[in-house]
């Protein structure tokens, strides 16, 4: 192996390995580059197998050349430290770099260059990449479904009355501040519930009635996470009570529960609540679709919003249950005033992860024929006028949800390292 | 007195308010039955179901009874599941093992991916797959030939079929093999616990599996022929791939969703896995003179694997669950099949929702109760 020193850079020569080693791998990117963005490939003069390897070829003897211990000059160090620890790593480097500049010209020109958005009909569409337009003309339809266009002001109106009541607990004065689990787990649901049933569907005060069938787009997806949320919480709240019960009748009943709907698939579910749930109630009595698809979903969700709390529950020391006995206080006493409170504080970001999770189930109802976003997506696409577009739609949906869900999973994990030093 | 009242007392309450629910319930279905004229009863599970199923494993034609219809779905159900399961735990371990690279660009890919794909709805992947990118591929006309014999085309994949001869001695022979490494490594474990001597089970083991099945083919008579799907003409402008085997598209977009989206979920775990050992452990393991290979094979892995394989078998769990939602896009699960025609054409929806619920059930329970088995075996046993 001496014979290959020469190879290797020592003081004397360091520079000259940096300079050349930067040069070679610049020279490789560049090549990458060239043949992606302008589509002419300088080395095709070489017979093929050799033309596609070279650059991978030449990069890697590049990084190998710059590759020293430690060098003091702070960018190399970087460099070297992250991304050129040894020849494996060099090679993916090399691999991943590529495979973006590789990626890039594509997808941007047919999501930006040669895409269309203007104009109002298909045949605006004239360039290779994306139509927007298509996106652009239904994007009220995917907003909120087949809820009358000049209404849709009622949902705006509802959902930022929604979010305003909910941040209202953080500006409690600090007397009533001992009312806040009492207002996020009773009052704010009903009033919730009351603003958007009222809004949205209508019926009072001089509203017009707008039949839950027109409910759609991803407004739709929002009204059931957000009532399958409030309502499970409550539910599995005494599920997860239930099972840490002594009494064994009662933990039995909720450990039967909650295993079995977490052993079903949500889309069984709901078909159970589109067939099965008419044929339980009494032959009068009718139930709307959505409500009946809610009140399945709540009580899936319910099982896995118990499972949640138990966690939380488990994670409080013994001294806390032992103190608030030795009080005086009994069972619903300890539970409200000192158990449940530092709980529930303890599972917010495993809240936050069953609600994402819900976000993420609610498309689902699509297979009992509610229209929600994917839903709405399947209209459009095999609407006569608009044939031919799936990708666009997918496309948009998948970034919007995307947005929404990313959002929400670094919330919950922002929570969790905050509660995490806390303790 | 009072203590015992305070215990009994809301328990029978509860049990009451449970039979209550029962039973209102069953009354109102009994009523509502009555007035549509339908009879409760599993008797129509052996009639004739008279539809077809469009992709099947099993011999299946509309002359027969609707539970081999069930067992059409169930057994294409696990098809789905058992391929999924296979290429999640590929991507998951690469992924997560890619997370934990020194290397910045692999790091921040791996975690890109992960954010990219678990943050997208899955029936929104299934849909993507299904309707936009495999709607893109060519018509089987056009379709230029992968790795020489397998077609990919916008009516499916298509794939050599293997014609074996004597394939049960094959399959004899691969009994074999696993029964004689077990013996092996139980003698094995033996020799070491006594003696201290190390046997390199795993080269014989090796040995073994390639040996033994070759040499069926020389002596027992296998033989293993491939039929290669050729393009036939139907008429004008129709065209198919004959013979070989072939993947419908439904399948083949539902493996890559459900493989990619679980695959987030598992790289999650094995990463978690990866850093649950502590640093700890493998100074001291190296202080005692093993080698870095043993100190992965003997120290890191059997730990790190006990707290990775437990949540990753929930994975498993739901995505056998979430594959349920081939529904969506008309791929013949079970789910499609049983809960959707055979319902729509019995009208036994108590009967045939609660069967495929239950089926889901048992499967999520039997494999909860291996794991928890599992887990006691390989729990630590602290003295």
């Amino acid at each position: 192996m001496n014979s290959l020193n020469f190879l290797k850079s020592n003081k004397q020569n360091f520079y000259y390995f940096l300079y050349i080693g930067l040069f070679l791998f610049s020279i490789s990117i560049l090549d990458v580059a060239i043949n992606a963005f302008l589509k002419i490939n300088i080395t095709s003069f070489l017979p093929g197998i050799f033309s596609i390897f070279l650059p991978l070829i030449i990069g890697f003897i590049g990084l190998n050349f710059i590759r020293t211990e430690y060098s003091g000059i702070k960018g190399l160090d970087i460099i070297n430290k992250n991304i050129n620890t040894n020849n494996f790593n060099a090679i993916l480097t090399l691999l991943i770099i590529f495979a973006i500049i590789k990626a890039t010209p594509p997808s941007l020109s047919w999501m930006i260059f040669d895409a269309n958005i203007s104009g109002d009909t298909k045949e605006a569409c004239t360039g290779t990449g994306a139509c927007w337009t298509y996106v652009k003309v239904w994007f009220r339809r995917f907003m909120y479904g087949m809820y009358p266009n000049d209404l849709h002001w009622r949902i705006n109106l509802a959902f930022i009355l929604v979010i305003a009541l909910g941040f209202f607990g953080f500006f409690l004065r600090d007397n009533l501040k001992k009312y806040l689990a009492l207002y996020y787990v009773i009052i704010y649901p009903i009033i919730a519930f009351l603003v958007i049933y009222y809004l949205i569907s209508g019926g009072a005060f001089g509203l017009v009635w707008v039949e839950t069938g027109a409910w759609g787009g991803l407004s739709l997806t929002f009204i059931v996470s957000f009532f399958c949320l409030i309502f499970c919480f409550p539910l599995g709240m005494i599920l997860a009570l239930g099972r840490r019960s002594n009494l064994p009748m009662i933990r039995y009943i909720s450990i039967g529960y909650i295993e079995f709907w977490r052993g079903v698939p949500l889309i069984t579910v709901l078909f159970m609540s589109s067939v099965m749930f008419p044929m339980f109630l009494p032959e009068d009595f009718f139930m709307d679709k959505l409500v009946r698809v809610i009140i399945a979903i709540t009580l899936f969700e319910g099982a896995y919003c118990a499972e949640v709390i138990r966690g939380g529950l488990q994670a409080l020391p013994r001294g806390q249950y032992d103190a608030a006995k030795s009080l005086g206080m009994g069972y619903w006493k300890m539970h409200i005033f000192v158990i449940l409170p530092q709980a529930l504080k303890l599972v917010i970001p495993g809240i936050c992860n069953t609600f994402l999770a819900l976000v993420k189930d609610t498309p689902l109802i699509f297979v009992v024929g509610l229209a929600e976003l994917a839903g709405m997506l399947a209209l459009a696409k095999t609407n006569p006028k608009w044939l031919g577009f799936a990708m666009e739609g997918y496309v948009f949906a998948a970034i919007i949800f995307w947005i929404i869900c990313y959002a929400m999973s670094k919330y919950s994990y922002n929570l969790e390292a905050k509660y995490k030093t806390e303790r | 007195m009072n203590n015992k009242i305070k215990k009994i007392l809301p328990q029978i309450i509860t049990v009451l308010f449970v039979l209550g629910i029962f039973g209102f319930f069953t009354f109102n279905a009994q009523i509502n039955m009555d007035n549509r004229g339908i009879d409760f009863g599993f008797g129509f599970l052996t009639q004739e179901s008279s539809f077809d199923v469009q992709f099947s494993l099993i011999e299946y034609s509309g002359s027969h009874s609707y539970a081999r219809a069930y067992l059409v779905g169930l057994l294409n159900t696990l098809l789905v599941s058992f391929i999924s399961i296979i290429f999640c735990t590929i991507l998951g371990v690469i992924f997560g093992v890619a997370r934990l690279s020194p290397n910045y660009l692999i790091r921040n890919s791996a975690a890109w991916y992960v954010e990219f794909f678990r943050n997208i709805p899955l029936l929104l992947q299934i849909f993507f797959w299904y309707y936009a990118a495999l709607r893109a591929l060519p018509v089987p006309e056009k379709a230029g030939p992968w790795f020489g014999v397998t077609y990919m085309t916008i009516k499916g994949y298509y794939i050599p079929s293997f014609i074996w001869t004597n394939l049960d001695v094959f399959l004899y022979s691969i009994l074999a093999v696993i029964i004689s490494i077990i013996i092996i490594s139980t003698y094995a474990k033996k020799l070491q616990e006594n003696e201290g001597k190390q046997t390199p089970v795993f080269f014989i083991s090796l040995g073994l599996i390639f040996i033994l099945p070759t040499l069926t083919f020389f002596i027992g008579g296998v033989s293993l022929d491939f039929e290669i799907p050729v393009l036939k003409q139907l008429s004008k402008t129709s065209y198919v791939f004959d013979g070989g085997i072939g993947l419908p598209p439904e399948l083949i977009a539902l493996v890559l969703a459900l493989s990619l989206y679980t695959s987030t979920f598992v790289a999650e775990c094995v990463r978690a896995g990866i850093q649950g050992i502590g640093k700890g452990q493998k100074e001291a393991a190296a202080s005692v003179g093993l080698t870095p290979n043993q100190i992965l094979k003997l120290v890191v892995m059997p730990q790190a694997l006990r707290i990775i394989i437990p949540p990753t078998t929930n994975q498993y769990l739901n995505l056998t669950k979430n594959s349920s939602l081939a529904a969506a896009i008309a791929y013949p699960d079970l789910v499609l099949v049983f809960a959707g025609t055979a319902l729509m054409q019995t009208g036994k929806a108590i009967e045939i929702v609660s069967i495929t619920m239950l089926t889901y059930l048992s499967i999520s329970l039997a494999i909860a109760a291996i794991m928890n088995w599992y887990n006691k075996k390989i729990e630590i046993k602290e003295k």
